[in-house]
């Protein structure tokens, strides 16, 4: 029994192995393929409190257009330094931004709205473990996903905070090839 | 030429680094003093082979020689001549034979400063610590050669990732590896006492200064680490609970555990297998680290390169060294003399407490480090874990710990009084409790965040039972104070490095509840000539122009400060933007004072008129570094002290005779 205890460590270690070794043929940054060019799962997102109408997020919502959806959540550093960057592309209008409030407490994220500016269109809360936005493929925040008009989700950008020059570079011809389509 | 010499050189060492990771082990077994002497002059070759290999890559990097391919990829012409250098470690091939280096050096060190060490400890720990270097070289050698040509040479190189060419950085790494690699020393005496089947107090005196050297580079690195990410990544926050963050300090918080129960191996004789289990894992840690930063298993802000074929390599690594090591315990370690008792109240106690919940933190730590990994492997969806995990498993835990430490340095060894020492820690209690009701009046009650009365409580009952129990050894208001004073210069050097590193934690936990607690932070757009204001500061953006860098063009903006209206400061924080590869980096402003750290960042220019500005004022945020600063000074003057010079050989030089 007492060697059994100290045969403890090495035995954790094995199962980590084990973790390890599988985690090595995944990439972690990836959208799971069968989520890519699929249509968006069955969304029907609560809406933030005190943020009136237009809110709330469901699949219906992401119909007829092609739209942005962008995760944030009041506990984000990162999702603060590409706000300025939604803010603006929502001033310029022609797109629609919808936001997802992920594993955050509701009030906290309607507050962060109104502190550093609110350019969504329709936000939906997802406390957590935040369920929703995990089967649209999210694995962190900032997030952000491209959504056809038939509500298929189409690109996903997932490399940090979205600057002017990628949004310029990489999300707008993103869309425009989108919207010719 | 000088890059094949350099990549020769490593060959060598790893020729040198299999003989001496064979020889003195097998002269050890047998007893033959010779092949145990082998040690000695291998490690000086395998030292001084890696040296010049590190030297050419240096001399690749300061002479811009892009037909080396690392070179090429991570250096240019224009970059200032600190970051070519810094640019050596700046990258995966040669951050490796930076701490290949490291470890040759402690192996040299070994040989210099360990010749009153019995022979066999030291020739087996030699052995071992030779393999992790057959190890390594091995890893540079097949997947990772920072010598490789580029044929034909470009005319420039790549550049060096800006958010990394800053002088906080540049130190960082190597102080970072020389707590890793440190750790290592104690790895190889574990190993080497479990091959020999014996610990006892000259092994733990030798132990201890090598972990405490390694525990002061890592507390050292975490620091500045840190340090860097409060003021480069421009948000205002300091810690991220990010995987390479973790990542060191996961070996941090096993290091502090095996610090101090070594402290009780040699005192008290106890505690001794759970100490080698602790010196194994403190590595394995360290070796963990460089498997998550290195393979790309997890995804982290500071996305270094990343590659899983290098990933699978480090597994191997780590399976072999933590896995043969923890096996050899599962054999070794039931058979190892148990030493001196203790009960459940008394200085042990409190030590393996505090071990207990040191080793638990790191194990939650671990936990929520790889749990998105793990649900990732079981198909349980892509999860990520942020700080809220954290804040929730990890700080309750660590509350008990700074109680505990309070407690313990005043118990007494084998039995303690709790009921004694409480009474002696009266006046701390008080203190204590009236500083939370302080800090919670003065953040207006429920307005701030519950938590906040808590955390100022823990670091200010640190401090004063810190206090307190110096001043009991100085006799303090019990006898004149000149005899205070002269007790105080007899104390031994350890005791004043506890007693600094203990209020140093203090003081840096009350820094950083201030600054969770009570940041306050405003981004807008503002107009030139527009005021913000911030807790009491105002912020006047006067203008924003471009100046030019030595391999960057910046926006700086110029900000007049008030403070509750009368003038105060001018701050200039910059945007640039680096030219070779072409990305941005914010370059903070930053004034401190004594309550905290006044803090603006400028971003993107919104129109032409106004640009995106963050403006903070972090409270308390000083505190954390000065706390920092002195729990490595803390263990600085913990290392001078004379025993640890003195002691250990005198007593080894006694155990050798009796063996």
């Amino acid at each position: 029994m007492r060697r059994l205890l100290y045969l403890m460590p090495v035995l954790i270690l094995g199962v980590l192995a084990l973790f390890f070794a599988k985690g090595l043929t995944l990439d972690p940054h990836n959208i799971p393929p069968e989520l890519l060019n699929q249509p968006v799962p069955e969304l029907n997102l609560p809406p933030l409190p005190g943020r009136g109408e237009n809110s709330g997020l469901s699949t219906a919502d992401l119909k007829g257009r092609v739209s942005v959806v962008n995760v944030y959540g009041s506990w984000c550093v990162s999702c603060v330094e590409e706000h300025p960057t939604l803010l603006e592309v929502k001033r310029q209008g022609g797109i629609p931004v919808y936001g997802i409030d992920w594993r955050d407490d509701p009030m906290l994220g309607a507050a962060w709205l109104k502190k550093h500016g609110d350019p969504y269109d329709r936000v939906g809360s997802d406390p957590a473990p935040g369920r929703a936005a995990v089967a649209l493929g999210i694995t962190g925040a900032p997030e952000t996903l491209l959504i056809d008009k038939n509500g298929i989700i189409r690109f996903k950008y997932y490399a940090g905070p979205i600057t002017p020059e990628v949004w310029q570079d990489i999300l707008l011809p993103k869309i425009q090839e989108l919207q010719k389509e | 030429m000088i890059a094949e010499i350099g990549h020769f050189a490593l060959i060598l060492a790893l020729a040198v680094a299999l003989l001496q990771a064979t020889i003195p082990l097998i002269g050890a077994q047998r007893g033959n003093a010779a092949w145990m002497s082998f040690s000695g002059p291998a490690s000086a070759a395998q030292f001084l082979c890696v040296a010049i290999a590190f030297l050419a890559l240096t001399h690749a990097y300061v002479t811009s020689d892009f037909s080396v391919l690392n070179v090429a990829e991570n250096s240019h012409t224009d970059k200032p001549m600190l970051y070519k250098v810094a640019g050596v470690w700046g990258n995966h091939e040669g951050s490796l034979l930076l701490w290949t280096t490291i470890l040759t050096l402690f192996g040299l060190a070994v040989t210099i400063f360990g010749r009153n060490l019995p022979p066999g400890l030291r020739a087996r720990a030699l052995s071992v610590q030779a393999m992790i270097s057959v190890g390594f070289l091995l890893f540079i050698l097949l997947t990772s050669n920072p010598f490789a040509r580029l044929d034909p040479a470009p005319l420039n190189g790549n550049g060096l990732n800006p958010l990394l060419q800053d002088p906080g950085l540049a130190f960082h790494p190597p102080c970072l590896y020389l707590g890793y690699v440190g750790f290592s020393m104690a790895f190889s005496f574990a190993v080497a006492a479990l091959i020999e089947g014996r610990v006892d107090a000259a092994w733990a005196r030798w132990v201890r200064p090598w972990t405490l050297a390694a525990w002061i580079f890592l507390t050292a690195g975490i620091a500045a680490g840190s340090w860097w990410a409060y003021y480069t990544l421009g948000w205002g926050g300091w810690w991220y609970w990010d995987p390479t963050e973790n990542a060191s300090f996961m070996p941090w918080l096993a290091g502090t555990a095996l610090l101090h129960s070594a402290v009780v191996v040699e005192k008290r004789d106890a505690l001794k297998s759970w100490t080698v289990l602790l010196a194994i894992i403190t590595f394995g840690f360290s070796l963990l680290g460089t498997f998550l930063v290195r393979s790309g298993v997890l995804t982290s802000v500071h996305a270094f390169a990343t590659d899983p074929a290098r990933g699978a390599f480090i597994l191997a690594l780590l399976l072999v060294m933590v896995g043969g090591s923890l096996t050899l315990y599962a054999i070794r370690a039931p058979s190892l003399k148990v030493g001196g008792l203790f009960a459940p109240i008394s200085r042990e106690g409190g030590l393996l407490l505090n071990n207990v919940l040191m080793a638990t933190g790191a194990g939650t730590v671990l936990l929520g480090t790889l749990y998105p990994l793990i649900a990732d492997a079981l198909g349980m969806g892509k999860v990520s874990v942020g700080p809220p995990f954290f804040n929730a498993v990890f700080l309750p835990l660590m509350a008990p710990m700074v109680v505990a430490m309070g407690l313990a340095p005043l118990l007494s060894w084998k039995r303690g009084d709790i009921a004694a020492v409480l009474m002696r820690l009266k006046v701390a209690i008080g203190l204590t409790v009236a500083g939370a009701a302080v800090a919670w009046f003065a953040q207006g009650g429920s307005a701030g965040p519950w938590w906040s009365a808590g955390g100022i409580g823990l670091g200010l009952w640190l401090l004063t039972a810190t206090v307190t129990e110096l001043a009991e050894r100085v006799q303090l208001f019990k006898v004149p104070v000149a005899e205070s004073a002269r007790r105080a210069g007899l104390l031994p050097r350890s005791a004043w490095g506890m007693t600094l590193a203990h209020s140093g934690l203090a003081i840096a936990i009350i820094g950083m509840t201030g600054s969770a607690a009570w940041k306050s932070e405003s981004v807008q757009n503002q107009r030139i000539g527009e005021t913000v204001t911030v807790a009491g500061y105002g912020f006047t953006l006067k203008s924003v122009d471009p100046v030019a860098g030595p391999n960057y063009s910046a926006d700086r903006a110029t900000f007049e400060v008030t403070k509750d209206g009368a003038p105060f400061t001018v701050m200039t924080p910059e945007r640039r933007m680096f030219r070779q590869p072409p990305r941005p980096a914010t370059d903070a402003a930053i004034r401190g004072t004594l309550i905290g750290d006044v803090y603006a960042v400028v971003g993107e220019p919104s129109g032409r008129i106004s640009w995106v500005t963050r403006l903070y004022f972090n409270p308390l945020v000083p505190w954390m570094w000065v706390g920092a600063a002195m729990m490595t000074l803390g263990g600085l003057v913990s290392l001078t002290d004379r025993r640890h010079r003195i002691g250990a050989p005198a007593r080894a030089r006694a155990a050798a005779a009796k063996a």
